[in-house]
């Protein structure tokens, strides 16, 4: 039995501790919105957060989170309310055929969160975990940094210097 | 199915954010059970005895095999020479023979384990030349699926009298689709006999054909019903009829409902990839460099068996000369079998691969001159007037010259390539540099007669309610198919785009409208979407004298031009303009009936240590007609560029023995954020007096002009001509020390 978080509710998975997180996700709990592209850690479709931070959910067994704070994409936004960046994607053009989009909105709403700036050599860092294949991540840049212009705007304090650095760039090494 | 709202750039977009779209594997799926397929692992042999282990529990799964199938074994396309499932023989390797189902996902895998496959090996023919020799006979009666001949002018005359003659040759290999959605599909049957399948898949109708054919079934009683899909790009065009052909015959057999979704190393092993080809030029200048013969040949690696490889090769064979006007012109093409997993539909549809060998080529042509190929390409380009090798005249809407003047202005092209001659001539500097241009056409909808067979159908619905729905089984795969007719039928009615809704691609609902392919969604259906919305614009002006401006107004206006009936409905169907001819036979004639043009500039940096090539800037112009939607149109160039990119640089299906030896996403690396530069596109409108408000195809277009401009580009950096593709830091490597002669700048 292993007890977590997910959205805010306590939730209780009564399979096999080595269940991989995006089963317990999407079988499990019918949280269909958190996809699978790979199984193998490399497109980041299944991202989630696991404290706050982007974490594939292909990669990790249900024990690990065991107590820990889970967000998937069902957590943004309301039914008929988008959250700023679900809204600033929506405009900019960042989501074409959808199946990478709940794993881009996670990894880039933590990055908003925490601090990222709004730099767009930065954000295509914190970004290159995610693979999408229709849009040429330049709409999804775009949107982005506009949220975290807006962010900044509404704190005051858009000279403040980012401290966030990408997690998800330095695992996948693929760029210098 | 979806309404759009003010200020949306995309009607299904919200539920696609919210992660509320359903996919094929999101589906409700109580009661089912999950398929999985053995695949052979030989290239070629007979298949002498399949064996189920005995001590494994069978009665808990669901068996099937070709036996099993009740028409005929056939995938249905264009020819009938793929089967459903191998019976007595396997022309490649993952080609599948055995279907189980089982409740549980991972049983089904580990059933797979018990069922073994004796083989009688026999010699394959992995490469195409080795085909073309037809030594090893795999395909009656000389291994080659179809040939291809354009013949303009006297080609040898011309080439004897030009001043100088320039060669060349090129390859590029497979590429993947890499859709992030693997292949799936859901099969049952319904109490009536009606066999129902819902997936992820690009032609509705391309699998209900197939499945009629492998079911003997009644058209009536298959329905085929897309589910969201994630991405396709000519993917699942032609394999979805495959995946729900097994999951159908396991519905049948186990009386319950079947789902199969493939993962990411089987869709990439077993499914279609691009035609890896080898092209060769032979052309035929004058001193000042005008174009006075092309005498082209084009081979491509068709696999085992036909799917859409007649047409990718006359596509290719299209696209061979480049968008240049040359009075003498000989193109042939072969497209041969290989025992090497079927090849198919992909973005571009075999023209990337010809543009590449044809832009690429303006780089030795440009050496063997001492010319610019900039100014070459100035002299030769198509304008409006011009006759290209099929002696089509192109009347209008000829923007290759505007897309070549705005990239290269808005990408300082020739500032750079001072700038960079400069740069590299410095030791200290840890890079060269070097900017690269190439200019492509994209003929818009069917080849040649394609769309007067298609005869597509569109119809649109005034509901009771007041309602427009659009009834058309063009699909939206994420290029924009929902928004761009919603936008189309609200803008032409003169109703706001809520008022519309797209019904959803379920052959139990809507026409058909053909495949969505070949860059025809837009213009040749939109084009029936403007018209059907003429015509119902024309009622309702009939019976009220003005458009209703409210809902209320809508409302009552459509309960009385409805009458008894749910619905007024009007529908459309297309009808072939007599004045664009085309002949099969003597391929001479209109090959589409128009042309998109873009053009390309690539500035990059090759490390000079590392060899990495690192792509800084890439300027992209096209000219579509008339942009319907300038950011859907964006954002399908910025995915086609970004593919584009990854066919140059990253993209290296590695085949060994008949099969791909890095099908995951680790070893098959696609472009990620970090290796997509900055993109800027620019749309330079030239409108098609045909098209929907003057719209041409924008789909493919981008993907054919990126990859030469990079191998010119890294030319100019390192004074290396890389003929073949991808571009990888080993190449380049090889390439210098092969060539002892080159100085290290
Ligand atoms: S599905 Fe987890 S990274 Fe691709
Ligand atoms: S929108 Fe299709 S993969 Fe990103």
């Amino acid at each position: 039995m292993t007890r977590l978080t997910v959205n805010g509710r306590v939730r209780v998975f009564r399979g096999h501790p080595f269940t991989r997180l995006v089963d317990v996700l999407r079988e499990g709990f019918g949280l269909t919105g958190t996809k699978e592209g790979c199984g193998e850690g490399e497109c980041g479709a299944c991202t989630v957060l696991v404290d706050g931070q982007p974490v594939m959910s292909c990669l990790v067994p249900v024990c690990q989170v065991e107590g820990r704070r889970v967000e998937t994409i069902e957590s943004l936004g309301g039914l008929e309310r988008l959250d700023p960046l679900q809204k600033a994607l929506l405009e900019e053009g960042g989501a074409q055929c959808g199946i990478c989009t709940p794993g881009m909105v996670m990894t880039a709403h933590a990055w908003v969160r925490r601090g990222g700036s709004s730099r767009p050599a930065a954000i295509r860092e914190a970004l290159a975990g995610n693979l999408c294949r229709c849009t040429g991540y330049q709409h999804i840049v775009d949107a982005v940094a506009r949220v975290v212009r807006e962010r900044d705007r509404r704190r005051g304090d858009a000279k403040r210097p980012s401290r966030a650095t990408s997690r998800t760039a330095r695992r996948t090494g693929r760029h210098r | 199915m979806k309404k759009k709202r003010s200020g949306v750039l995309r009607p299904e977009g919200p539920d696609k954010l919210r992660g509320l779209a359903r996919y094929v594997d999101d589906l409700p799926f109580p009661g089912g059970l999950h398929g999985a397929t053995l695949r052979s692992t030989v290239p070629r042999g007979r298949i002498r005895a399949i064996r189920f282990d005995p001590d494994f529990p069978w009665d808990e799964c669901v068996t099937a095999t070709a036996a099993d199938i009740p028409g005929q074994n056939c995938v249905a396309l264009i020819e009938e020479d793929q089967p459903l499932l191998a019976d007595g023989e396997v022309r490649h390797a993952m080609e599948p023979i055995v279907l189980v189902a089982h409740a549980e996902r991972h049983r089904v895998y580990e059933a797979l384990g018990h069922i073994h496959v004796e083989y009688e090996p026999l010699e394959p023919v992995l490469s195409m030349e080795d085909a073309l020799e037809a030594k090893v006979p795999v395909r009656a009666p000389d291994n080659v699926i179809k040939r291809i001949s354009i013949d303009k002018g006297d080609v040898d005359g011309a080439l004897a009298g030009a001043d100088v003659v320039v060669e060349g040759e090129y390859r590029v290999p497979h590429q993947e689709q890499a859709y992030i959605e693997n292949q799936g599909m859901t099969a049952r049957f319904e109490e009536d006999g009606t066999l129902l399948v819902e997936g992820s898949l690009q032609c509705p109708y391309y699998v209900q054909k197939a499945l009629v054919r492998a079911f003997a079934l009644p058209k009536e009683k298959v329905r085929v019903v897309q589910a969201t899909t994630g991405g396709g790009f000519g993917g699942k065009e032609e394999y979805p009829s495959m995946v729900a052909g097994h999951a159908a015959l396991l519905a049948r057999k186990a009386g319950r409902p079947v789902k199969i979704v493939y993962d990411r190393t089987e869709d990439m092993v077993a499914t279609t990839k691009r035609h890896p080809a080898r092209v060769r030029h032979r052309t035929g200048l004058t001193r000042e460099g005008k174009l006075v013969a092309q005498d082209i040949d084009v081979l491509m690696d068709g696999g085992a068996y036909a799917t859409l490889s007649p047409v990718v090769l006359s596509r290719g064979a299209l696209h061979a000369t480049g968008p240049y006007e040359c009075p003498n012109v000989r193109v042939r093409a072969c497209m041969v079998a290989t025992n090497t997993p079927p090849n198919g539909a992909f973005r571009g549809f075999g023209a990337p691969q010809t543009l590449f060998a044809a832009e690429l080529h303006w780089e030795r042509i440009a050496g063997a001159l001492k010319k610019d190929a900039l100014r070459l390409r100035r002299l030769n380009l198509v304008r409006e007037g011009s006759e290209t090798a099929t002696g089509q005249v192109l009347h209008e809407s000829v923007g290759a010259r505007d897309v070549l003047e705005a990239v290269v202005r808005r990408g300082r092209y020739s500032e750079k390539k001072r700038e960079y001659a400069r740069w590299n001539r410095s030791r200290r500097h840890p890079s060269w540099r070097g900017i690269g241009v190439s200019v492509c056409h994209h003929g818009a909808g069917f080849t040649g007669s394609g769309e007067a067979f298609l005869a597509s159908r569109v119809a649109l619905a005034l509901t009771r309610k007041g309602e427009i729905r659009v009834l058309t089984s063009s699909t939206e795969i994420g290029q924009g198919t929902i928004a761009a007719f919603t936008g189309l039928a609200a803008r032409t009615l003169g109703v706001p785009e809520e008022w519309v809704t797209i019904e959803r691609a379920d052959t139990g609902l809507v026409p058909d409208s053909g495949p969505t392919v070949a860059s025809r969604t837009c213009m040749i259906v939109g084009g029936l979407v403007e018209r059907a919305a003429q015509r119902l614009r024309e009622r309702i002006l009939e019976s009220t004298g003005r458009m209703p401006s409210t809902r209320a107004e809508m409302v009552r206006e459509a309960r009385r031009l409805c009458g008894r009936e749910p619905a007024l409905r009007v529908e459309e169907q297309y009808t072939h303009p007599p004045e664009i001819r085309w002949d099969e036979e003597t391929y001479r004639g209109d090959a589409y009936p128009v042309y998109g043009y873009g053009a390309t500039v690539v500035d990059l940096e090759v490390d000079r240590t590392t060899f990495e090539v690192r792509v800084r800037r890439l300027t992209t112009a096209v000219d579509v007609g008339r942009a319907l939607s300038p950011r859907l149109v964006e954002g399908q160039v910025m995915g086609g560029v970004t593919q584009a990119l990854g066919y140059a640089l990253l993209e290296n299906a590695d085949y060994h023995d008949g099969v791909m030896q890095n099908p995951q996403l680790t070893n098959y690396l696609i472009p990620t954020a970090l290796d997509t530069p900055p993109l800027d596109v620019m749309i330079v409108q030239r409108p098609y007096s045909r098209g929907p408000l003057g719209a041409k195809g924008v789909g493919e277009l981008p993907m054919d002009i990126p990859a030469p401009a990079v191998a010119a580009a890294v030319h100019d950096a390192t004074g290396l001509l890389l003929t073949e593709l991808p571009i990888l830091p080993e190449r380049i490597l090889e390439a210098f020390s092969s060539d002892p002669a080159h100085r290290q700048r």
